[in-house]
């Protein structure tokens, strides 16, 4: 299945299940979707269901809001989240925090899509990673699909919770076709074990997760050692009970992501591994993660300043020879 | 005044002899300590907060930051509002929102929004949901002129008119944005002129109760008869600053005596006892039974606990889910 098809699909059934589902963002209806996400919807359930905006991202949020207050379960589609920018006042003051200054009266059941990463040559306002933007606001949760069937159960799952969702994909993702596995029972808060190893855990997130995983071979070729990769999904809240059962075991940690490394979402990952597991750490934790700078347009610019699989292999085994692995 | 009934003016009267009462007692209470924060006192515009909710009282209602006097002629009770500012976890947002966080979604109030035009996109969602729900109340939201001037505001009237929402925009005009006139920062000070070309827009008198109150439930009937979105600005006037931090020196005693000479609750008195269609004795007793209420909220507040520390958490996100789809 087409990463693209499982968001479609659980929009799609979300929307058939509930009336009071409705989509709205630009380009989301006549023209099916920017990524082709919405695809067919607008023919499905017509104009007023799945509503084409103008571009006013902070009116795409703002008026979400509104629709969730009058009772409608709004998902809202941002072309990226570099756009997200124009609607942080939205995310940030409104969705997150009217629940809480409200005494619990408000809730704000609202769904933002919205892609990020680095695409091919976009150049630096269309090319960012600000998960850690909203990962560090309370009263929103957030959550990153970078596989099919995430993509599918965890957007079901987001659009029926009754709280605020910040759901990020991944542009390179949409057209990717992806081993979709039926699930009986789903926890959208809950970290995938992707593969499992003795030696080395490798945190990662959205599509760090294949440079990740085509890096890994060659890393335990070359070190000897088996390695163990997560998938962290749920980026607020943290799955912290499956990270620590995954470092007790190795006793080392490497954190893969496409981010900035200063003020990364990787950092705060990392601190909170080093204040509740160091002890049990045998080498101190890595960082791989983009360089501070914005997005170059040049290719081999944008390259060297994000990870990739090469240089997630010549860091980890850098990194592994300083310290004895 | 003459086109209404004797019980719509005496409550016009009570309301916002109420509405004056809570504040001034407000405004001793933040002297005394009792009150912190920010304190955005509606003292000199109690005709439009009363006007427009006595007009619009069925449908949604957004408001900005000072919506004491709005929540109270909404139906919101004194005493939980007076316990909100004190901060008290029997507040009507348990003592986390204060002054300009009060929301009640059983009387379809939610606000005040203490980001300036940040809930006029909310509005606007509203009345689009509203639309297509088929209700045709509609939604009314209240900001004062220095919103005119967001981005916000300019999304939120291009898309109702675009889309015909049923939704009321009213500015109450008091000509500063804290402590910056209008005229400065905007190229006009009749700002009804911002929204003309997209609907229905017209200015009046917003020291007058009564045209407020004509004047929304012109619009009310508009906006239920599927026409799109009206616009209302109301000229007014805070006697008090912007809050209790603002000394208010950018104005002068000459402008604050035009405008305390056009006070809606003493001159709607004065219209009143001259058409002889509320007696004295109705004032006397609306002005007793006010002070009274604003006693007993005080009282109330004063004497109601703080929230417990376990509060912090609690309502950061939802714990139990309803209207959830398995």
């Amino acid at each position: 299945m087409l990463y693209r098809e499982a968001l479609n699909r659980a929009i799609d059934e979300m929307m058939e299940a509930d009336e009071s589902v409705v989509i709205l963002g630009e380009d989301v209806g006549r023209y099916g979707g920017s990524y082709r996400v919405s695809e067919g919807l607008f023919a499905k359930y017509g104009a007023k269901r799945v509503i084409d905006t103008p571009i006013a991202e902070l009116s795409i949020v703002g008026n979400a809001i509104g629709m969730a207050i009058a009772g409608l379960r709004p998902i809202a589609e941002i072309m990226t989240v570099n756009f997200s920018l124009l609607a942080m006042d939205q995310i940030v003051n409104h969705a997150a925090k009217f629940r809480y200054m409200s005494g619990g009266k408000m809730t704000i059941p609202l769904t933002i899509r919205m892609p990020g990463g680095v695409s091919r040559q976009l150049a630096a306002q269309h090319s960012e990673s600000y998960e850690t933007l909203y990962s560090a606001i309370p009263g929103l949760i957030v959550l990153a699909a970078s596989n099919a069937t995430y993509a599918y159960y965890g957007l079901k799952a987001a659009i029926a919770m009754n709280d605020p969702v910040i759901f990020l994909e991944h542009e390179l993702l949409y057209p990717q076709e992806m081993e979709f596995k039926e699930q009986k029972a789903f926890d959208p808060f809950k970290a995938e074990v992707v593969k499992e190893g003795k030696d080395l855990t490798i945190l990662t997130y959205l599509k760090m997760r294949y440079d990740v995983l085509e890096a890994v071979p060659t890393i335990e070729k070359e070190l000897g050692i088996s390695i163990e990769v997560i998938d962290l999904n749920s980026l607020r809240p943290l799955d912290m009970q499956t990270i620590a059962a995954s470092v007790q075991k190795t006793k080392r940690v490497v954190m893969v992501e496409e981010d900035h490394k200063t003020g990364g979402y990787g950092a705060e990952v990392i601190a909170r591994i080093t204040e509740e597991l160091f002890y049990t750490l045998d080498a101190p934790p890595l960082r791989i993660a983009g360089e501070d700078v914005p997005i170059a347009y040049n290719r081999k610019l944008e390259l060297a300043s994000i990870p990739t699989p090469e240089k997630i292999v010549s860091r980890i085994i850098a990194w592994g020879a300083k310290h004895g692995i | 005044m003459n086109s209404l009934s004797s019980t719509k003016v005496e409550k016009f009267y009570y309301l916002m002899r109420l509405g004056r009462e809570f504040e001034l007692a407000a405004k001793e209470e933040y002297m005394k300590g009792n009150i912190a924060g920010f304190l955005h006192l509606d003292i000199g515009q109690e005709a439009c907060s009363v006007g427009s909710m006595q007009a619009f009282d069925k449908g949604d209602v957004f408001t900005h930051y000072r919506e004491h006097v709005l929540a109270i002629a909404r139906g919101m009770e004194p005493k939980l509002i007076m316990a909100e500012l004190f901060g008290k976890v029997t507040g009507v947002s348990r003592g986390k929102g204060g002054s300009m966080h009060l929301f009640d979604p059983s009387l379809n109030f939610y606000g005040g929004d203490a980001i300036v035009a940040g809930h006029l996109p909310l509005a606007t969602g509203c009345a689009y949901a509203r639309k297509i729900q088929g209700e045709k109340a509609g939604v009314f939201t209240i900001f004062g002129d220095g919103a005119t001037n967001a981005g916000a505001f300019f999304e939120s009237i291009n898309i109702a008119a675009a889309w015909k929402l049923p939704l009321i925009f009213f500015v109450e005009n008091n000509y500063y944005a804290i402590g910056t006139r209008i005229g400065w920062v905007s190229p006009f000070e009749e700002l009804y002129n911002k929204a003309k070309n997209f609907m229905p827009a017209k200015r009046i008198d917003g020291m007058n109760v009564c045209e407020v109150y004509k004047a929304v439930m012109e619009a009310k009937e508009h906006i239920e008869n599927s026409l799109g979105p009206y616009f209302i600005e109301a000229e007014t006037y805070r006697y008090e600053g912007h809050s209790m931090s603002d000394n208010g020196k950018y104005r002068s005693e000459e402008e604050m005596d035009i405008f305390k000479s056009r006070d809606p609750i003493e001159n709607l008195k004065k219209e009143a006892l001259r058409l002889g269609i509320v007696s004295q004795e109705y004032f006397d007793s609306a002005d007793q039974k006010a002070q009274e209420v604003v006693q007993e909220a005080v009282e109330f507040a004063a004497a109601s606990p703080e929230p417990n520390l376990k509060e912090l958490y609690e309502d950061v996100y939802c714990k139990e889910c309803t209207n959830v789809i398995p």
